[in-house]
């Protein structure tokens, strides 16, 4: 009962934004409900994913463009069987996008903080019991968490905005399959969450050649230090063999940076692109992402070594070609 | 209400205030706070803000050194530490003593000469409002900022992120020491004789006390009346009364009105001359005019400009990198004017909210000492952030607008290539060029998939954020002070690419 209420809730809002056709929209709502339906009935997540398959075979990797970020966010996550399937009623989600820096979201040095806020609303709706958004930033938290847009859009949208500057936030993990990273002092926004979302977004980088989901594991993390000292690109992929890896990698690529990243200098960095893409495989999101990112300047996959180590790490697949990606054009 | 609870009122205001702007490290009041500084006697007198001065001289005229008991925050430390003292030991009574006339001179002397001979350390230690500001800051700050991680160890326990925790570590240990002895001292010296300080050392207590000779109101007595009881003498904490004689040493007396409360018999007022008392008076200050006048001359032409800050620089005893000028902070011009201007009160070092403004030790020279420098242990200075010269009192960093900020070039970095992981380990990093808003430090193609550093100092800022971040050790990239700030070159933007691609590209 309350999943169908939430349901038509859901039609009302969405109609006004979404350009989606009527029916796709219809079917997908109701397989919503029912995946959260059987949620509350003690139904597991393996259940819910064969009751979502025989109405739209549900895909590894949803790839869209054209949108704004939260529209294109609340089409995505329905053809990836809705936020349900990833978050449920009771859990505490952590929000994790990149912060790292004292800019404004045009020059797109941080997550779009519409997407982020868009994330939250999500959470929330399909239960959360509460969504906590945090990031270990490079410049002046306050600042960052300010001027990025984000603390605002995350708090009016219902989250609880913490911080990750000192120490004390953090817990030391071990990470038996790291090569060179044994073990790191992770957030425990993250380690006392139920479920996290990986929010990143797409920006070159003078080191590791791209900042992407993987790299965004940067920002959970109290030493990165030790990461620059020990071999960058395998300890970016270490770190992403946590115990508790993200149930959702969402790569923000509304505002891409092409040059003088992760930082940027002016707006001259930044092509607006419209694009997300979004999938539970790191491995294959940053493959996708790094592929587009190649048609506006040159980066060869081979270039940015961290996604194969963590390929050889067995966190997912470079071969995309495999999947089912849904792409769509709004 | 009486004048000596007005007195109290206005002083416990002015104290707070003032000690919230030092200690508040998360910078919530200092937009509203900082002008408290401003209007202190020394800072205002060095920034040139004349009208502050007069206002004080014209106050001090009117109503005698009314700056010392309710403004000064030193003073009213001293009084606190008093009243404390008064709540232990009721019985400890003070006498009148005699003036320490010549003692009180030589340091005003010394303090004024040093002063115009170049060297401001000795009025940066005396000047009550910067001594109190090191008290502040390397004192009380660190003890409020325990208690604030106490509160927030508390309250995130219980998932509530109102109170966050802030590192707390040393600052300079000679500044925390001088600090501490300054508060030993002058505490030491409260509990015991009241404001002793304020009327042997202090050369802003010496300048106002002999103003306040001839102001027109004044404590006095009515010798009718007055039973020579002794109640104000044993009551007055600058030992100024007399009351055997029924006199009092303007000089000292710092209006803090506690005798007229004190006297049961009504013998004391705040008032107005009567006609023939003005006679004496007259005399009086006219000897000591003649005598503060004569006593700056002296200082002018006695003090040698030899005693002129010799550049002692010693090597830091971290060897790592050599870093032969100190970086100012924003706004100071240059290490000259630098060492002319500022009173070392800590307000920069305390409010910088990247906490990268430390006292100095001899990087500037022993002239230098205390005075504030960029260290980039635990961070870097933020663009767009102008605090430390929007706080400043003395004027030693001027004013900058955001723009003007972003621009100056405070120091150039540099690159020692062999201590660099990428040429040492082969592997990535660019943690460097990461911090780098301007690609002062960019990544160029070096070994197959590698990128390197690579330098252009004319379009650095200085802000030390590669030097913060460089992970090697010994680091691999530093910045290296300018004496005299410039102008950075500005950056060629990279070229803009209108056209997003159409497809996904797989």
């Amino acid at each position: 009962m309350t999943s169908l209420a939430s349901g038509s809730h859901g039609l009302v809002e969405r109609k006004n934004y979404d350009h989606m056709k009527r029916r796709d929209f219809l079917k997908a709502a109701a397989l919503t409900g029912i995946a959260s339906t059987i949620k509350l009935s003690g139904g597991m997540d393996i259940m819910a994913q064969k009751v979502a398959k025989p109405g739209r075979r549900s895909c590894d990797m949803v790839a869209i463009m054209g949108g704004e970020p939260a529209e294109m966010f609340r089409r995505a996550i329905i053809e990836l069987g809705g936020m349900g399937k990833f978050v449920k009623k009771g859990q505490k989600v952590t929000v994790k996008p990149n912060i790292g820096w004292d800019k404004t979201p045009d020059l797109a040095a941080n997550t779009n903080p519409a997407l982020v806020a868009e994330i939250v609303r999500e959470c929330l709706k399909a239960g959360a019991r509460e969504v906590i958004v945090f990031d270990h930033t490079c410049d002046d938290w306050r600042k960052c968490y300010a001027n990025s847009g984000i603390e605002a859009g995350a708090k009016a949208a219902g989250a609880k905005v913490v911080p990750g500057n000192e120490e004390s936030y953090y817990r030391e993990i071990s990470l038996p399959k790291g090569v060179r990273l044994k073990q790191a002092k992770v957030h425990t926004a993250i380690l006392d969450s139920d479920v996290w979302i990986n929010v990143p977004i797409l920006k070159n980088h003078g080191g590791p050649k791209m900042t992407i989901a993987m790299k965004n594991h940067m920002g959970i993390v109290w030493d990165r230090g030790y990461f620059h000292r020990n071999d960058l690109q395998q300890c970016i992929a270490d770190i992403c063999t946590l115990p508790k890896p993200a149930v959702l990698n969402v790569v923000d690529a509304y505002r891409v940076m092409k040059s003088n990243g992760p930082q940027g200098r002016s707006e001259n960095d930044v092509v607006k692109a419209k694009a997300m893409f979004l999938s539970r495989d790191i491995i294959a999101v940053d493959t996708a992402a790094t592929k587009f990112f190649n048609q506006i300047e040159r980066m060869p996959l081979e270039s940015v070594t961290h996604i194969a180590k963590g390929q050889a790490l067995k966190l997912g697949t470079m071969n995309i070609d495999k999947l089912n990606i849904k792409r769509i054009n709004l | 209400m009486k004048l000596k609870h007005f007195r109290i009122f206005l002083a416990i205001i002015a104290f707070s205030l003032l000690t919230l702007l030092f200690i508040d490290f998360a910078n919530k009041s200092t937009d509203h706070l900082f002008r408290l500084a401003h209007i202190q006697f020394v800072p205002a007198l060095l920034s040139g803000m004349f009208i502050v001065v007069a206002f004080w001289l014209i106050l001090t005229l009117l109503f005698g050194r009314v700056y010392c008991s309710m403004i000064c925050p030193l003073g009213i430390f001293q009084d606190i530490i008093t009243w404390i003292r008064k709540r232990f030991r009721p019985k400890m009574k003070q006498s009148f003593s005699k003036e320490k006339k010549v003692l009180r001179f030589s340091v005003l002397i010394v303090v004024v000469g040093s002063y115009l001979a170049g060297i401001t350390s000795i009025l940066s230690l005396l000047d009550p409002y910067s001594a109190y500001g090191r008290i502040a800051t390397h004192l009380f700050r660190p003890a409020y900022m325990a208690g604030n991680n106490v509160l927030a160890a508390a309250f995130n326990h219980f998932e509530n992120y109102t109170f966050y925790h802030v590192d707390i570590y040393t600052l300079s240990f000679v500044s925390l020491l001088i600090a501490l002895l300054t508060f030993l001292v002058i505490g030491a010296l409260a509990a015991l004789y009241g404001r002793t300080w304020c009327n042997t050392i202090c050369p802003v207590g010496t300048v106002l006390g002999y103003v306040s000779k001839l102001s027109l109101f004044k404590v006095r007595f009515d010798e009718q009346s007055c039973i020579s009881c002794g109640l104000c003498e044993k009551a007055c904490k600058a030992s100024c009364i007399d009351s055997h004689n029924k006199t009092v040493d303007y000089s000292r007396c710092v209006a803090c009105y506690d005798c007229l409360t004190t006297c049961k018999r009504h013998s004391l007022s705040y008032k107005l001359p009567a006609k023939k008392q003005a006679v004496p008076e007259q005399e009086n200050v006219d000897q000591s005019k003649r005598r503060f006048f004569g006593a700056m001359a002296v200082a002018a032409v006695a003090v040698p400009t030899t005693l002129m800050a010799k550049n002692l620089s010693l090597p830091s005893s971290k060897k790592t990198i050599n870093k032969k000028e100190p970086l100012s902070p924003p706004g100071s011009i240059s290490h000259k004017h630098l060492l002319e201007t500022c009173t070392a009160c800590h307000l920069c070092v305390s409010k910088c909210p990247s906490r990268i403004l430390k006292p100095a030790l001899l990087e500037y020279g022993a002239a230098g000492i205390m005075l504030p420098r960029m260290d980039f242990e635990h961070g870097f200075c933020n663009a767009d952030c102008t605090m430390c010269s929007d706080v400043c009192p003395t004027d030693a960093l001027v004013k900058l607008t955001k723009k003007e900020k972003n621009t100056l070039q405070m120091g150039r970095v540099v690159f020692i290539k062999t201590n660099c992981v990428v040429y040492n380990d082969e592997t990535s990093c660019g943690a460097c060029s990461e911090h780098c808003r301007t690609q002062a430090v960019s990544m160029v193609p070096y070994k197959g998939v590698l990128t390197i550093p690579s330098i252009n100092p004319d379009i650095c800022v200085g802000c030390g954020g590669c030097e913060y971040v460089c992970p090697a050790t010994p680091k691999a990239i530093y910045v290296e002070g300018n004496p005299v700030h410039r102008k950075a070159k500005a950056f060629q933007d990279a070229d803009a690419t209108e056209a997003a691609p159409d497809s996904f590209g797989f």
